[in-house]
């Protein structure tokens, strides 16, 4: 990780398995990620994070960490399949 | 019927006897498809091994057969499969698989006369060389071949010790008369038969290297399932079992691969012979047709020739260096085989141009008889 | 964490082989993160693939992982799971792997109603041979063996699988990861065959071929043409052409094999002692 773990930061970003495809980037709902030059991701605007962990979950490369986000604490989303069902 | 030395004297056929010896070998796991001449192994097992906690399946063909029972032996379960000359073909890839990652396993061969569906209950011996190489790539196999039902009880006890000892795919070569035909055999008492499992690791999960071998070339397999977590690849992988494109690993995996074959070859080589010492002339032979050879032999010394014979029940790995010794010591070898000429030129590349090797081909899904035989050793 | 992904990654490896953007790695985090909300110990879960980009997974993966030939990773895990019924074996594999090659092998798995939960990654397209099209290629699309486009129709795995006889039957995208975890989840518990297809992007043959953009693009685009199953049975069948239909298919509780074998055992023990 390069990203120091401390609370102040909610997405920890581990730059080598990063390959910049941009999904975390485009799928944030709340544009807390940029792209830097090198095309890796980095984070913007930390503060307006609400950790949805959508990054985490669609990251393909296991490259995102989302510091304490809800997942972490209970099973998520069981009502997604009740409505999915036919 | 409890026959001598309190071993229970039995009337099997082949198919029946192999069933049989491979459930006190410890096969606990079959998968099969069925194909004539080898189906009774299949409905034995069928019986037998639920009766014994073990497990049989019938798979949709042979390459899910082969493939389950790969999968079943990662578990540690002795496992094995059985078919003919259509199916054999169907096994080859994942035999390969089960040869380059070293999972061992028994793959029973009843041989009928091929190409393609050919005559699907006559006997031939004409995959010998498919046994050896159906698989692509250079690849370590072991293939042994019984001629009597007897010998199909102790090779097939073989064959799964061998497998294990090595972890190698064994190939039993059968013949469809060796398949078909009774005769009887003293099964001996479980406690009286030798049986040999796969080498377990004597060091903790951590420290497990997967493909890390001893001296004798065969790496420690832990059966999945209980705490040592690896991973088995058919591409070029290295000592942690991971694969690697690097040169000098892949140079050393196959060979190792072929080392520890060729450094167990004297334990794994099995052969019987009559007449040797003072034969000019020599019979070479496998299978049902190395009976006739026995008998040919006597024929012709009852004529006054010195003829002598070798029945090669390890077919693979050929044993050279015997032919070659042998080849050094007569005018002539002779080799009858059930095909075009196969074993023929492992012969020849044994003899070296020592010793004249003469061929004799029968290829109409009928026997070679011993005075087909005698006639050939008598034609100098 | 309840869901320590990084515990079950062979880290040393990483970053993995797969493409920027590739769909696989979505499906895979989806995968371990239902094995994490299962909690299930990792000397008990047993992964087998077949052949190709989805295949490669096991590799990655810090549990008894076995990486066979192409096509036959049910069929080996048919052995496994036999052999060791107490095991989770979960089938990681392409729509090539599963679909094409591995076809027949599918249909008996699901038949016997095998105890394995299979993954179909199913991304249009053979990925790790450059881009042929596969079984699951739809009619008109292009590939590098279909530069005309597709001549053949794709068929309906989930379909398949259901008539075959398995017990759990379900589809999502790379879109819908949470829902497809879930749907994973779900098919670890069953008892039985289940079987989960996860559409996937294929960025580098697929999309580029096709024209679809960037891998952000091609996931919009299964978000904006996935239609709910409940929503798509209201729907004429000819306005769902070209549609992705997602959700739960089915859920079945035939008897899975291994106990119906377990029962074999005792009356063949029974038979063995008369
Ligand atoms: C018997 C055999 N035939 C062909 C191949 C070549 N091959 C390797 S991967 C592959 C297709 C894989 O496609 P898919 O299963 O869809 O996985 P993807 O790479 O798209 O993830 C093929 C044809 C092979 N390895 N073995
Ligand atoms: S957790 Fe959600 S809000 Fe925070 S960076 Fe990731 S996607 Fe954006
Ligand atoms: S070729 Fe396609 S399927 Fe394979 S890794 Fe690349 S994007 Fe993924």
């Amino acid at each position: 990780m390069t990203s120091a773990e401390s609370p102040e930061v909610p997405v920890l970003v581990r730059q080598e398995w990063c390959k910049g495809c941009g999904i975390c980037i485009a799928m944030c709902p709340k544009k807390v990620l940029e792209a830097a030059a090198d095309g890796k991701v980095v984070l913007a605007r930390p503060e307006d994070c609400i950790k949805c962990e959508t990054c985490e979950i669609m990251c393909p490369d296991f490259a995102i960490r989302v510091v304490g986000g809800r997942s972490k604490e209970v099973a998520r989303g069981r009502e997604d399949v009740a409505d999915a069902r036919a | 019927m409890p026959g001598h030395n309190g071993r229970d004297l039995r009337l099997l056929q082949g198919n029946e006897c192999c069933a049989e010896a491979a459930i006190l070998a410890g096969c606990r796991f079959f998968a099969g498809y069925p194909i004539t001449p080898s189906t009774e192994i299949a409905e034995l097992l069928s019986e037998k091994l639920p009766q014994v906690g073990g497990k049989f399946i019938q798979m949709e063909d042979e390459i899910a057969s082969m493939a389950a029972v790969i999968g079943a032996s990662l578990t540690g379960a002795k496992s094995m499969t059985a078919t003919s000359g259509p199916g054999f073909s169907l096994k080859q890839e994942n035999i390969g698989f089960a040869s380059f990652t070293e999972v061992p396993c028994v793959i029973v061969n009843v041989q009928r006369t091929g190409p393609s569906t050919g005559l699907p209950t006559a006997p031939a011996q004409a995959d010998l060389m498919q046994a050896r190489w159906g698989t692509h790539g250079d690849h370590p196999i072991v293939a042994l071949y019984p001629s009597t039902v007897p010998e199909v009880f102790d090779l097939t006890i073989k064959a799964f010790n061998i497998a294990e000892q090595l972890r190698v795919p064994v190939i039993l070569l059968m013949d469809e008369v060796v398949g078909h035909m009774r005769e009887k055999v003293a099964i001996p008492h479980q406690s009286e038969i030798e049986i040999v499992s796969r080498p377990q690791p004597d060091v903790p999960p951590e420290e497990y290297l997967p493909y890390a071998a001893g001296p004798d070339g065969v790496p420690p397999m832990a059966p999945f399932g209980t705490g040592y977590r690896w991973h088995v690849t058919g591409l070029y992988h290295d000592e942690t079992g991971f694969p690697t494109t690097a040169a000098p690993k892949v140079d050393r995996l196959m060979k190792r691969l072929y080392s520890k074959i060729e450094s167990a070859a004297d334990e794994i080589t099995f052969t019987s012979d009559e007449f040797l010492d003072d034969a000019d002339t020599v019979v070479v032979a496998c299978g049902i047709t190395a009976r006739s050879a026995r008998r040919s032999v006597r024929l012709a010394r009852e004529k006054g020739i010195r003829a002598g014979m070798v029945q090669l029940k390890t077919i693979w790995p050929f044993p050279y260096d015997l032919v070659g010794d042998i080849a050094g010591r007569v005018d002539r070898i002779i080799v009858p085989e059930m095909n075009m000429g196969q074993l023929i030129g492992e012969v020849e590349r044994a003899a070296k141009g020592r010793c004249e090797v003469v061929g004799y081909s029968r290829v109409d899904g009928e026997p070679i008889a011993p005075a087909e035989i005698v006639a050939k050793i008598e034609e100098v | 964490m309840a869901v320590p992904i990084d515990d079950y990654l062979r880290t040393q490896f990483m970053p993995h082989i797969w493409c920027p953007g590739c769909g696989h790695g979505i499906i895979l985090g989806a995968v371990l993160r239902a094995i994490g909300r299962l909690d299930l110990p990792k000397d008990e879960v047993c992964i087998v693939s077949g052949i190709g980009c989805a295949s490669r997974a096991p590799g990655y993966l810090d549990f008894n992982t076995v990486h066979t030939t192409h096509g036959r990773a049910l069929a080996f895990a048919t052995g496994i799971k036999i052999a060791r019924p107490d095991l989770h074996v979960i089938v990681l594999t392409g729509d090539g792997d599963a679909a094409a090659i591995g076809g027949n092998h599918l249909i008996h798995a699901a038949r016997r109603n095998v105890g394995l939960t299979t993954v179909m990654f199913n991304n249009s397209i053979y990925g790790m041979t450059n881009g042929q099209y596969s079984p699951m290629t739809p009619r008109g699309r292009y590939a590098s063996t279909a530069p005309y486009g597709n001549v053949e129709r794709n068929f309906d795995m989930c379909e398949l699988v259901r008539a075959a006889g398995g017990n759990y039957v379900a589809r999502a995208t790379t879109a819908h990861a949470r829902q497809l975890s879930n749907y994973v989840e779900n098919a670890i518990q069953t008892p039985g065959f289940a079987f989960v297809e996860a559409v996937t992007q294929c960025p580098t043959y697929f999309g580029r071929r096709n024209k679809m953009g960037t891998p952000v693009d091609m996931i919009e685009w299964f978000r904006k043409n996935s239609i709910n199953a409940a929503a798509a049975a209201k729907l004429d069948p000819a306005d769902l052409d070209g549609k992705i239909i997602i959700g739960e298919f089915y859920r079945g509780d035939a008897p899975e094999y291994t106990e119906v074998y377990d029962e074999v055992i005792e009356r063949a023990k029974e038979a063995a002692a008369r």
